[in-house]
């Protein structure tokens, strides 16, 4: 098996708290390998350390101890390797109010220096897939929670990342909807041969998307993990979901720490 | 919808001009208990603040005034953007200039003017300085309170494509600091209008600070009220452009239907 794009050792982040409280470790001793072309859906109760992990795969954020390695090198240090090569769709939607629906997708291509023209046609085309055609030219503040998510979502597919993360992207859609789109973000991993890592709050989902699922302690520490495939029988799977029902609820439900 | 907009424009500018034609009569009463060269007839300063406008010699005076106005607010803002800019960067720069700039935004326009005098020959020179230094430290704390107010949040999203410095400034920096520019550049408009008449003392020989010196030296009430309404129908006209320039830089804001 080929390097794992993804490499997380004994990665720690604290995070000091202004007001003098002491530390608060968001993020302790974590370690796991995503393999190129997995789908990892991650889980874990709110407050646990998942985006945090997020930031630090996307290079936002410098662990404070143990060693976090992408495609082989340091995300946080090498800033310009990774250019084009991670696309995160955050938790809430960020799009700049300033930009029509249209130019907030063009962001990311516009910063990769892509012809305009072909890069407009991009951009086009994922808004059309995401169901958001009409809409071009509307600020986000014209547009539903729904639909500011989706904008979102082709934001970061827009520049063909290599790698996608995801943070609950399709939280706040309807039922029907979120289920097309996980559908359709499931074919274009696989099409196009990315690496994805995917948060949810919903085992359910999670269970649908990953290749294998992993659940987070608080803080995030692997608690779980089990992998899945279309040869998995139902009853294996029912076994699985009983699983991680009992680990995330056997977290501590406060959102402080034990002292 | 649009009209009941337009409506409460029509009444905002029918009050304001009520209150102006309230101040007029005010002092047209005044003008009649009180001898012309204290008190000159509201019509005998329109026709004056009219003959200032189509005189081409002394139009020349308003519009030199408006360039050293312009002149200095250019050189603040370009001055201020880059010492911002350098401050927002790092708590150090800022520990150390903020003072300073804190420092001169105490002394007062007359003795910048008194500096600029003793230090400098130049008239031109001697006027862009004073304006300058009178609207540098606004200028550059407004534009940083502008910058520091970026969105964490969006500075994150646009650091995840990997921008270059450059692209970052112009595709988030600017838009965002863009309204606080506006807003600085209305404030210190006003302030500039104010002081520039003050540095016009320091021995220029034309514009509208020199224009009055010469109607009090005539003892002329009436010119002095047409050289001042100049300056003031001058800020009016700059903020009447900025406020529309702002309505278009800022059109994607959400306009609450309901107001408070
Ligand atoms: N910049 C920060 N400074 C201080 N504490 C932080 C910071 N960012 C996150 N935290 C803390 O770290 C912990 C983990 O936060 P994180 O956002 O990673 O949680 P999460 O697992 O994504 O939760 P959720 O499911 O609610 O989104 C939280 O307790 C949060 O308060
Ligand atoms: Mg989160």
């Amino acid at each position: 098996m080929s390097d794992p794009v993804i490499r997380f050792t004994n990665v720690t982040t604290v995070f000091s708290r202004p007001d003098g409280r002491g530390d608060f470790t968001a993020v302790d001793r974590l370690s796991f390998e995503i393999a190129k072309g997995e789908i990892v859906a991650v889980l874990g109760k709110t407050g646990c350390g998942k985006s945090t992990m997020f930031k630090i795969v996307a290079g936002l954020i410098e662990p404070s101890a143990g060693q976090a390695r992408v495609i082989g090198h340091d995300p946080f240090r090498e800033f310009d390797f990774f250019r084009g090569k991670i696309g995160i769709v955050f938790q809430n939607d960020r799009l700049m109010p300033w930009r029509t629906a249209l130019d907030n997708v063009l962001l990311g291509l516009q910063i990769l220096d892509s012809d305009p023209k072909q890069a407009e046609d991009t951009a086009r085309a994922w808004l059309t897939r995401l169901g958001l055609s009409g809409h071009e030219t509307d600020y986000p503040h014209a547009l539903s929670g729904g639909m500011r998510q989706r904008v979102s979502i082709a934001r970061a597919f827009a520049v063909d990342p290599e790698i996608l993360l995801c943070d609950e992207p399709f939280s706040s859609l309807d039922e029907m909807t979120a289920r097309d789109l996980r559908t359709e973000f499931v074919r274009l991993v696989r099409q196009t041969d990315k690496t994805a890592v995917f948060i949810t709050h919903q085992i359910k989902e999670a269970m649908d998307i990953g290749d294998r699922v992993l659940a987070f302690h608080r803080p995030a520490r692997i608690a779980y993990e089990a992998r899945l495939n279309a040869t998995t029988s139902d009853s294996d799977r029912q076994r699985v979901h009983d699983d991680i029902m009992r680990v995330l609820s056997a977290e501590p439900a406060g959102t402080e720490q034990g002292v | 919808m649009m009209t009941m907009m337009k409506n409460t424009r029509t009444m905002r500018a029918l009050q304001a001009a009520a209150g102006m034609i309230v101040l007029a009569f005010g002092w047209q009463i005044l003008s009649m208990i009180f001898p012309h060269y204290l008190f000159p007839p509201v019509p005998e300063i329109i026709s004056r603040t009219v003959e200032v406008l189509i005189t081409g010699s002394l139009l020349v005076d308003v519009l030199l005034t408006a360039g050293r106005i312009f002149g200095g607010l250019l050189g603040a803002f370009a001055l201020g953007g880059i010492l911002a800019m350098v401050i927002g960067q790092s708590r150090t720069a800022e520990n150390f200039v903020a003072p300073i700039l804190t420092f001169f935004q105490g002394i007062p326009a007359l003795s910048w003017v008194v500096f600029a005098i003793i230090w400098f020959h130049g008239i031109e020179f001697r006027v862009l300085f004073i304006m300058i230094m009178t609207t540098l430290p606004a200028f550059t704390f407004q534009i940083l309170d502008a910058f520091r107010s970026m969105s964490k949040d969006l500075f994150e999203m646009t650091m995840s494509f990997r921008p270059s410095r450059w692209t970052l400034f112009r595709f988030l920096i600017v838009p965002t600091i863009v309204p606080g520019i506006l807003t600085a550049w209305k404030v210190n408009l006003g302030n500039a209008a104010r002081v520039v008449v003050v540095a016009e003392l320091v021995g220029a020989t034309g514009g509208v600070g020199y224009q009055l010196l010469r109607q009090q030296q005539l003892f002329d009430m009436a010119g002095a009220m047409a050289w001042t309404l100049q300056l003031v129908l001058f800020v009016l006209v700059v903020q009447q452009v900025i406020t529309a320039i702002e309505n278009w830089a800022l059109r994607y804001r959400a306009v609450s239907e309901r107001a408070m």
